[in-house]
């Protein structure tokens, strides 16, 4: 075998995997809170790379520096996505707080739809190229296996998770989002305005996608309307495959997605692996539908 | 007497079940007052409709503050009648049991405490001490309730015991004006009952809150309260002090069933 090969099937994993819990992270904090799957979440991570592309373009003319325009871009993308993270909620899911469970689902596809066909109408259905805007980074000349997205997506994306990690553990409102995902009644009788924590789970979901979204954008350097739909979909399969609800558990999934898929595709062929992708997802359904790292529910009696 | 808890004329309606009819009910300042009944009076209702979780067909509920001012809690948000002052329990444990002892109040303490999200992110001066307070106020709290040496253990982990009172120092850490007890003896043996009794009156005493309790065991009722509403069918049917109350004939009735002779 070659370790070499090996090796750099490794990184791409984990690159195409951080960036699978980026989003799955989205998925699984909103289920957590309001056990509702967010299916417009893939989308926001679109519009997080259009954002960038615009920003970006608009940067471009005026002559910044790159690194400059990396660092504008993006920030402007999660704010513009936290936005959207935020009244998407407003609109699509807080008038359906109480209805039944399937209703806001079917708000979400609808939202999702939406959101795909106004980028569709804006934007066409043409691969628009992403401009490479990442700085030289000569250290990693040594390394071979891992070029200069794949370092910013890995260090990035792990900065975003340890700072997602410290928030929810350690401060004010990640304790009180806690609380309001193990009991949101009891949250409220202790004080706790449930209807912000909802909304600052929206955000923070969102910010996340946007970062995945320019990120991957950068390394793929090409995007159009409809890379929210797959990506979406996979990242959901991360959420569910580290158990959904659990914040470790969509770091794991994501991790675990994107090594299989790339394992897959350099030992056995390309061609397989959304099928690969989504039979991991049936089979975790079938054999372990809390996930990795998720508890099984116990009834309450 | 100050009053802190004023209720007047209160009903709820489910459908077209009267779960609470015309009720009044007071509570003073300092004031430990029970509220008894068969299962199914509406107790429990009554607690849901003061601290917001069910909107009142009928009645004004009002609070009052230390400065003279009240604030009618009809249509308010439960978080919102929380920061006025109102805090309470369940009959069945509710904390949040993944996390820890020391977090749980912690919870209890959002509504006193500020840092928002960019606290968070920036982690400034403000932000810091606000967090090292909160921690030193709930451990505080932990220690007046014997709870300090389990503060890092996870809520689910504790004994029925040390759950009950956990769940009395989260209540608290809320600062409240008026604490809401539901049935807080349910499940205990007679020292643990005795421990709660003498920590109820503390809680008047050193804290300085009124205190509603839905309580079943009598011999605490009767020589913790001050005064006791007994309620049968959604209405009150007497109020007064414990030995009013206990001679009453209309309470042995409901309680008792009217003898055949």
């Amino acid at each position: 075998m070659d370790i070499q090969f090996f090796i750099e099937l490794f990184f791409g994993g984990l690159t195409r995997g951080s960036i699978y819990a980026l989003i799955a992270l989205g998925y699984t904090l909103v289920y957590g809170i309001i056990e509702l799957i967010n299916f417009a979440h893939g989308e926001v991570y679109m519009l997080g790379a259009f954002t960038a592309l615009l920003v970006a373009g608009v940067l471009g003319i005026y002559g910044f520096p790159f690194g400059g325009i990396l660092i504008v871009a993006t920030l402007a993308a999660i704010v513009w996505c936290a936005a959207y993270g935020y009244t998407l909620e407003k609109v699509a899911y807080k008038p359906l707080r109480g209805a039944p469970r399937l209703s806001p689902l079917i708000s979400a596809i609808g939202m999702s739809i939406f959101l795909q066909n106004y980028v569709l109408l804006a934007q066409t259905s043409d691969f628009v190229p992403f401009p490479n805007l990442l700085p030289e980074m000569p250290f990693l000349d040594s390394i071979e296996v891992l070029s200069p997205s794949n370092f910013l997506i890995l260090l990035v994306s792990t900065l975003a998770m340890v700072a997602l990690t410290v928030f929810i553990r350690h401060t004010r409102m990640g304790k009180a989002m806690r609380a309001t995902a193990q009991n949101r009644k009891m949250a409220l009788l202790l004080g706790i305005n449930a209807d912000k924590i909802i909304s600052l789970t929206f955000i923070i979901g969102s910010s996340l996608a946007a970062l995945g979204g320019v990120l991957i954008a950068s390394h793929m350097q090409v995007i159009n309307y409809n890379i929210g739909f797959l990506a979406g979909l996979k990242a959901f399969t991360a959420a569910v495959l580290g158990g959904i609800g659990s914040i470790p558990g969509a770091m794991v999934g994501g991790l675990v997605l994107g090594l299989a898929e790339s394992f897959a595709t350099g030992y056995f062929s390309g061609n397989y692996e959304d099928i690969l992708a989504f039979g991991i997802l049936i089979l975790i359904l079938i054999f372990r539908p809390d996930g990795i790292l998720g508890k099984a529910k116990v009834q309450k009696v | 007497m100050n009053p802190v808890l004023e209720v007047s004329g209160l009903s709820q309606d489910f459908g077209g079940l009267r779960a609470l009819s015309d009720l009044d009910l007071r509570v003073n300042a300092h004031e430990i007052v029970a509220l008894i009944g068969p299962n199914g009076a509406g107790k429990t209702t009554f607690f849901n409709c003061v601290t917001g979780i069910y909107t009142p067909t009928e009645g004004k509920m009002c609070l009052h503050d230390a400065e003279g001012g009240k604030t009618l809690l009809n249509g308010k948000k439960p978080h919102h009648i929380t920061a006025l002052g109102m805090a309470r329990t369940f009959q069945n444990i509710r904390l949040f049991g993944n996390m820890t002892v020391l977090e749980n109040v912690m919870v209890g303490r959002h509504c006193r405490t500020h840092a928002g999200i960019w606290g968070a992110l920036m982690r400034d001066k403000a932000s810091r001490r606000e967090e090292q307070d909160s921690i030193d106020r709930s451990y505080a709290l932990l220690e007046d309730l014997h709870l300090q040496d389990l503060w890092n253990d996870l809520a689910c982990n504790l004994s029925y015991g040390a759950q009950r009172r956990l769940e009395i120092a989260r209540a608290l850490a809320t600062e409240p004006r008026m604490l809401l007890l539901d049935e807080p003896a349910a499940g205990m043996n007679p020292q643990e009952t005795n421990e709660l009794e003498a920590l109820v009156r503390n809680i008047r005493d050193t804290w300085q809150i009124s205190i509603l309790l839905i309580e079943h065991d009598m011999s605490m009722v009767m020589s913790l309260s001050d005064r006791i509403y007994v309620m049968e069918y959604g209405s009150c049917i007497a109020t007064g002090t414990p030995a009013e109350v206990r001679s009453n004939p209309r309470v042995i009735k409901a309680y008792l069933g009217e003898s055949d002779a």
